[in-house]
């Protein structure tokens, strides 16, 4: 099962953990999953209208950005982050 | 200084000279303002006198009165945009906060908001006519810091916005229904916070505060638009990203993406302030009114008052240590003032500030808040300098109290490989301890100072760079040059670097490359020219169509020789047979037999690379304070960064010595000065103080090469972090010097003088 590391505002929702672990195979799978254990997260995470994890978030496995696109790939090991896509300056 | 990790190169880096350098020093390459074309008419934009007002009427009627104006648009002509989140670029932004920035429809949300536009004969005739349209203002109370935007009992300058407790920037999160300046309020926890503080044995609790400064690009924004009579609009303008500003006209606008064409001219900087659009919406309208193009340029006064300079912030950071000197917890509250529409950069703040350490307990609480001010946009680093200078400068104090060097206590709390960051993620291979390292080694870390008042400060910093789309294209020539299209604005020298990988890959000279830049009808899609990016995905790009050309030639060269494609390979620059070792050309003979092999090849290539790598870095700096008049003086100042692989070193020497320059000018001389009403008294480089060469030595660099693992050439970003550490360093230094510290930027002389006094007891 992947490990999902959980934004600190949603925290609530998963009784205040900082990690949980979900089954899945691709993004969708896993966000799917975690909203299932834990009702909510599909709602803040997911743009149903696009089919898309929403603009300003970036999905971030085991350390590399992989953008927003559910059908990214999860590894039965990998570990998972939801967080804020920052653009830069120069 | 290289780490074992880099590969050997023949073409990356070198120092060849700029290919795009002959056209700028002679003054032939066309920037905005050169650009000119038939039947082209001149815009102006009306800006509001006020911080905060209704707008109840505007009267253009004497204007277009006005012999020579041909047109005069406002908010209400505008196409509502949607009120929706979206990606730009690596970004997100959202629609109808972008177009209203671009003109204001019923309110006026700070100084220099634009309110109307006018295209004329001549800028003269529009500028008069500028003063003849009636603007008829409700005049508000502004609302002009963070924390006073916090408050219950002030203004709402968005009446209907409610906080949102977000885990990331247009987060639909929690709306907590309480209506407020608060955009929204997001926050980073790692560990248990209250078990480390009480595992401390020294903790460092302050305040700090940093005011807006402007990125100080030379070259102000400019626009020309046609909108044909086909409906197709053509934009020639300076932008760090044409097709992001295609995207966003395309919506504002509600126009076919299609028919719109950025030409990308050439750039006189940006620094994250040429990501929005603002002239390019005013143009194409009154280009769509008046059939003609029109032609739109900024003034120094409007570029200060109507783009978006870099939040001010309002920061507390505590941070707590071991007796031994490990940081056991950080805690920051971070208030970024974002302007007139929400998102400032203060969660990428809070994701910097203290990612140069391995502490395993950190809390950090942001708020972002809108205040009668221009909107912010990215500067350089975004939100990672303010940041970062609480936190320098609290674990500066800490080490004091420890008793420890200030870098041998951040080189033993450095972050490592495998170490995780405030939100939880683990870093990558990278080379932060290695830049500790390699500064502690320098001559200036063993130098003395040399006289009284003087002192010495180092400062880290963190910045996580971008990856973005990329695409290019070749086309081979026969004379065993190549033909480079990409279409990334060139700020930094990326098209030199491009042309260098692409020389690197085929063996050849990069003199033998001709890059170019392309519009968005010619040329697939690009990232922004941001996020440390550019470099490191047209890299990829190149590889990518350099890797295909050379199957193609393989294959030629086979038939050349009679043999199949498998028994041909490729070194340094070389097409040889395998079995017969004989038979070999180089790349540029088989581009001169390319044409009765099969004809001319030319291979274009898309790509969106990942894992760009972070950067990190630590500087060190020597200053001198007049303890009389407060002035500092930088004596020596000494920047170690991990550059990953160097393409052209000249150009990563000079991104990291640009960004200190910045870094120093937000330290101690650059602000926007508002009075009461909102008013910024000071748009001009006359009194806004950017430092010049004259005001500093020479910025020594110690380049650490540790190669990103995940590039075919091992690049990294190096463009922004550079103006991340000046900020506490020369905090840290100006104490080391006077023994005050300073905590309100920039650390002018006047307030120098005042800690000054307020230390030995002269306070007036």
């Amino acid at each position: 099962m992947a490990t999902v590391w959980i934004p600190t505002p949603y925290r609530d929702l998963v009784g205040g953990v900082e990690t949980v672990t979900v089954a899945g195979s691709t993004v969708r799978q896993i966000t799917r999953n975690l909203d299932t254990a834990h009702p909510g997260f599909w709602e803040r995470l997911v743009d149903d209208e696009t089919d898309r994890i929403r603009a300003g978030v970036s999905v971030i496995i085991n350390g590399v950005v992989v953008g927003t696109a559910l059908h990214e790939p999860v590894g039965e090991n990998d570990e998972v982050h939801y967080l804020p896509a920052i653009a830069g300056g120069a | 200084m290289t780490t074992a990790n880099k590969k050997k190169y023949k073409v990356i880096g070198t120092t060849p000279i700029r290919h795009d350098g002959a056209d700028k020093v002679t003054g032939r390459a066309i920037y905005g303002i050169d650009f000119h074309t038939t039947g082209m008419l001149w815009g102006k934009i009306l800006r509001s006198p006020h911080a905060h007002a209704k707008i109840k009427s505007i009267d253009a009627s004497k204007a277009l009165a006005l012999p020579g104006v041909h047109a005069v648009v406002t908010g209400k002509d505008m196409a509502v945009a949607r009120d929706i989140e979206v990606e730009a670029g690596e970004t997100s932004l959202n629609y109808m906060h972008l177009s209203d920035n671009v003109m204001a429809r019923d309110k006026v949300l700070y100084k220099g908001h634009a309110v109307a536009a006018v295209a004329a004969d001549t800028q003269h005739i529009a500028e008069e006519a500028l003063d003849l349209i009636d603007v008829d203002y409700e005049v508000l109370t502004p609302v002009l810091n963070g924390r006073e935007g916090m408050k219950a009992d002030v203004p709402l300058i968005h009446p209907e916005q409610t906080t949102k407790i977000m885990a990331f920037r247009f987060d639909p999160g929690t709306d907590s229904g309480e209506k407020s300046n608060v955009a929204g309020r997001s926050q980073l926890k790692l560990g248990d916070i209250e078990a480390g503080f009480k595992e401390a044995d020294f903790i460092v609790e302050r305040e700090y505060t940093t005011s807006w400064v402007h990125q100080g690009y030379i070259e102000a924004q400019n626009a020309t638009a046609h909108w044909n009579n086909d409906d197709n609009i053509t934009v020639w303008n300076s932008s760090q990203g044409t097709f992001n500003q295609r995207q966003l006209m395309a919506e504002i606008l509600k126009h076919p993406v299609s028919q719109i064409k950025m030409v990308p001219l050439e750039i006189g900087g940006g620094f994250g302030g040429k990501i929005p659009v603002y002239l390019e919406i005013p143009a194409a309208m009154l280009s769509k009114k008046t059939g003609h193009p029109v032609k739109m340029t900024m003034t120094r006064t409007e570029v200060f008052e109507g783009t978006g300079p870099a939040s001010a912030a309002q920061m507390k950071a505590k941070v707590g240590a071991t007796k031994d000197g490990r940081i056991t917890a950080a805690y920051a509250e971070l208030v970024f003032e974002a302007g007139a529409f929400p998102g400032s950069a203060v969660g990428a703040g809070a994701q910097g500030m203290f990612t140069a350490y391995n502490i395993e307990n950190i809390l950090i609480d942001g708020y972002d808040v809108v205040v009668n001010k221009p909107k912010s946009a990215a500067y350089r680093s975004p939100g990672t300098p303010q940041a970062c200078f609480p936190a320098e400068a609290v674990i500066d104090e800490l080490a004091d109290l420890v008793g420890m060097d200030p870098l041998e206590f951040r080189m033993k709390n450095a972050a490592k490989e495998g170490d995780r960051r405030a939100d939880g993620v683990q870093h990558p291979e990278m080379g932060n301890l290695e830049c500790m390292e390699a500064l502690k080694a320098s001559d200036h870390y063993k130098s003395d100072l040399g006289g009284p008042n003087r002192g010495r400060g180092v400062a880290s910093g963190y910045w996580g760079n971008a990856g973005m789309p990329a695409s290019c294209s070749i086309a081979i020539n026969g004379d065993g040059t190549v033909s480079l299209a990409e279409g990334s604005p060139d700020i930094g020298g990326s098209r030199t670097s491009i042309a260098m990988m692409c020389a690197e890959a085929f063996g050849i000279a990069a003199e033998d490359v001709h890059p170019s830049i392309k519009d968005t009808d010619s040329i697939g899609y690009q990232g922004l020219t941001a996020g440390s990016s550019t470099t490191l995905r047209n890299g990829w790009a190149v590889y990518e169509v350099t890797n295909q050309a050379i199957e193609l030639i393989k294959a030629r060269a086979a038939r050349l020789w009679e043999t199949e494609p498998e028994n041909v390979d490729f070194a340094d620059g070389v097409f040889f047979s395998k079995a017969e070792k004989e038979l070999k050309l180089t790349f540029k003979e088989m581009a001169g037999k390319l044409m009765e092999t099969g004809g001319p090849i030319s291979v274009a290539a898309s790509v969106a690379p990942r894992g760009a790598g972070p950067s990190f870095t630590t500087h060190m700096v020597d200053v001198e304070v007049d303890p009389e008049t407060g002035k500092v003086d930088i004596l020596r100042y000494t920047a170690a960064q991990d550059v990953g692989t160097m393409i052209h070193p000249d150009y990563v020497e000079g991104q990291v010595q640009g960004g200190a320059v910045q870094g120093i000018g937000w330290a101690l001389n650059e602000e926007y000065f508002f009075n009461d009403k909102g008013a910024m008294l000071n748009a001009s480089y006359l009194d806004y103080r950017v430092p010049t060469m004259l005001d500093l030595p020479m910025i020594d660099t110690i380049l650490v090469e540790h190669a990103n693992p995940n590039h075919p050439f091992g690049v990294r970003g190096v463009a922004e972090i550079s103006v991340v550490p000046p900020l506490g360093a020369i905090a840290n230094a100006i104490y080391a010097a006077v023994g005050v510290r300073m905590r309100d930027l920039p650390m002018a002389p006047h307030k120098i003088v005042k800690a000054l006094q307020e230390k030995n007891g002269k306070t007036k």
